[in-house]
């Protein structure tokens, strides 16, 4: 069972045995990675054009947003904390980054005030979750839900209702290339390089400790409420970018739209494989989680299920892998 | 002495009921006539059908090991639904109607509650895929368009019944009643205190912690189901996402009325009194003549303020 206490030690002292089991418990996304390649095949033969560039590419656009989104939860719940409030600030920086824009014409210089004002609302906001959270040891699902209802309430001052338009040169550079090469991958890949460096940091082996026990984390000399506050603000930097990727997916701005992805950014990391108890999972993971999510809405789409059943279908699709990828991780550990 | 009043103002029933008459207070300078008998029936009409769900949320949350229901939403709005689609505004297909969604809400809890013990998922993880299978099947069920109407006589419960109270109010004071009854004086009640002090502790004593925790679960669907019943009463209709607005304010009301999210102590009355001052507040807030995105930001504020009496975290010490 889930408990602070019986915190399963396998991402640490993985090693010993071989096998699948052990190298499951030090690559926690392997599950992750084999339910995605079995939906992509089963994508590229509902959809023959799937694999083809322009596809591929506009695949990626629709992913991006939400898997950038459960980047930043997966250093969250890795301290074993979570972050309800991530898509409020999706919100909060799409419709601040538009009015922003709309307000300062169309030129490079007001598209660098949009994106850094979008980023430091990001950094801001999470940096508010991790002080309640960390420092004023406030209840991390209830205080999130809190702000999350500030954020949006902030995103309706600025924006009533859905609107704007950022001049197409903003989100013809999101759906351009250079060199033949997407932008979206190019911001993918960013996104991951600085994850994977994160990953590399001092900070990251304080939030796995935290996240294990954080009791004995802090006997050990971890500046506990520092690392979390952390990843909240790495959470809220990642909220921001997903809203920056939005503006450009949509060119315009919505204060509703960061809403529903909350919970599907919780949902991508648990699908990655990422212990909600904190501790153990991967950015890789999450990355994988993000894009199965969205290739299950394509099979759906494209297996030309009954509008009515398409909602069924992917919550039972969802609820199988999520207690498959729960099961099977016990069964690597026990 | 003094030492005595700030025990008794430390807790949670005693701080939530000087909150709802500060409240109250509040409204009645701003807008004569809040605090008038007749608002205060509405208002207790509201937190009753958050109130009975967050009687479910509590037993959850109460079991332990980060408890929680994040499907009670779609539960009630398929609980309404159902209902309004077996009575169909005639009352012999009353005790039908009600059989069934009774036992359709307590069979989805008891999923819920089965996948938490038997293939221990986190709850967190399970109610919330549940809620996406319930939503999906909602869609299913309505083809997008809901339908159904409450019966002549389940409507009849937001009528004033005796005291100048509807039977609503009632039969939240029952589930109140029987609540107390259930975690006091049962062996069922005492068990879910128990795991959720020390499961490992209970489970050696004997306590049958699966059986337990799935059974809150179920009476966690069965609380949803009946709240969804109450509100096709209020509403007389169904429709679409009728439950969305309950799922996250029935863990506040239990939080804030005392009982701690890592589970085993709290009570249900501190919940009930939850429930009321979250729709004194919201209703304070719509009463105020600001744009809603100043309610919105209102609303998150007073309760990040109350976060710093309830349930914080201790201090880590070296």
């Amino acid at each position: 069972m889930l408990s602070p206490f019986t915190k399963p030690a396998t991402a640490v002292d993985a090693g010993g045995a071989g096998g699948w089991s052990a190298s499951r418990s030090r690559r926690p996304y392997l599950l992750a990675a084999a339910v995605f390649f079995v939906l992509a095949a089963i994508n590229a033969i509902l959809q023959p054009t799937f694999l083809t560039f322009d596809v591929a590419a506009s695949n990626l656009a629709a992913f991006l947003p939400l898997t950038l989104l459960a980047i930043g939860q997966t250093f969250v719940i890795l301290g074993s904390d979570i972050d309800l409030s991530n898509g409020g600030i999706v919100s909060l920086v799409n419709v601040a980054v538009v009015e922003i824009i709309e307000r300062f014409g169309d030129s490079a210089a007001s598209y660098a005030i949009g994106i850094a004002a979008g980023l430091a609302l990001g950094l801001a906001a999470g940096a508010l979750n991790g002080v309640c959270v960390a420092y004023l040891r406030f209840q991390a699902i209830v205080t999130t839900f809190a702000t999350s209802v500030i954020y949006v309430g902030l995103a309706l001052w600025i924006l009533p209702q859905a609107g704007g338009q950022v001049p197409p040169d903003f989100y013809n550079v999101y759906a351009g290339a250079v060199l033949g090469v997407p932008n979206v991958l190019l911001i993918l890949v960013a996104a991951a390089a600085l994850a994977l460096v994160i990953a590399r940091t001092r900070f990251y082996y304080a939030l796995r400790a935290t996240g294990g026990n954080m009791q004995a984390a802090f006997f050990t000399g971890v500046p506990v409420a520092r690392v979390r506050l952390t990843a909240y603000v790495v959470s809220g930097f990642f909220a921001a970018l997903c809203g920056l990727a939005l503006v450009g997916e949509t060119a315009s701005g919505d204060p509703l739209i960061g809403g529903l992805m909350t919970l599907s950014s919780v949902t991508a990391v648990v699908l990655g494989g990422t212990s909600l108890a904190g501790c153990v999972g991967s950015v890789t993971g999450s990355v994988l989680g993000g894009f199965i999510l969205g290739l299950i809405n394509n099979v759906i789409f494209f297996a030309h299920v009954p509008f009515e059943w398409q909602g069924l279908i992917q919550g039972a699709i969802i609820l199988a892998a999520l207690s498959g990828g729960v099961a099977m991780a016990r069964r690597g550990r026990n | 002495m003094l030492a005595r009043l700030r025990a008794f103002l430390g807790r949670p029933l005693a701080i939530e009921a000087i909150a709802i008459l500060a409240l109250l207070a509040v409204g009645e300078a701003l807008s004569p006539g809040f605090a008038s008998p007749r608002q205060i029936v509405n208002q207790l009409i509201i937190a009753a059908l958050l109130g009975v769900v967050a009687a479910g949320q509590n037993l959850v949350i109460l079991c332990g090991q980060e408890g929680i229901d994040l499907s009670v939403g779609g539960i009630i709005s398929f609980g309404a639904f159902l209902g309004g689609n077996l009575m169909q505004q005639n009352d012999a297909n009353l005790p039908l109607a009600l059989a069934s969604v009774l036992a359709a809400t307590f069979l989805i809890g008891l999923m819920n509650g089965a996948g938490v013990t038997l293939l221990r998922i986190p709850p967190l993880v399970m109610t919330l895929g549940m809620l996406g299978v319930v939503n999906g099947l909602l869609v299913v069920l309505t083809r997008g368009w809901p339908s159904g109407r409450a019966a002549p006589l389940l409507v009849e419960i937001v009528q004033p019944l005796a005291l100048g109270l509807p039977g609503i109010v009632f039969i939240w004071l029952a589930v109140g009643v029987l609540m107390a009854l259930a975690l006091r004086r049962t062996t069922f009640g005492l068990n879910v205190y128990a795991i959720g002090a020390n499961e490992e502790a209970a489970r050696l004593a004997g306590v049958p912690v699966r059986r337990t925790r799935m059974l809150a679960f179920a009476l966690s669907g069965l609380f949803s189901g009946i709240s969804g019943l109450l509100l096709l009463g209020y509403t007389g209709n169904v429709f679409v996402g009728a439950g969305d607005q309950y799922m996250l304010p029935s863990i506040i009301a239990v939080v804030i009325g005392g009982t701690s999210l890592a589970g085993g102590s709290g009570a249900y009355w501190g919940t009930m009194a939850g429930a009321v001052f979250l729709v004194v507040l919201q209703s304070i807030l719509t009463t105020l003549n600001i744009p809603p995105f100043g309610r919105q930001i209102i609303y998150g504020v007073v309760l990040l303020a109350l976060m710093l009496f309830y349930g914080r975290q201790r201090r880590l010490r070296g």
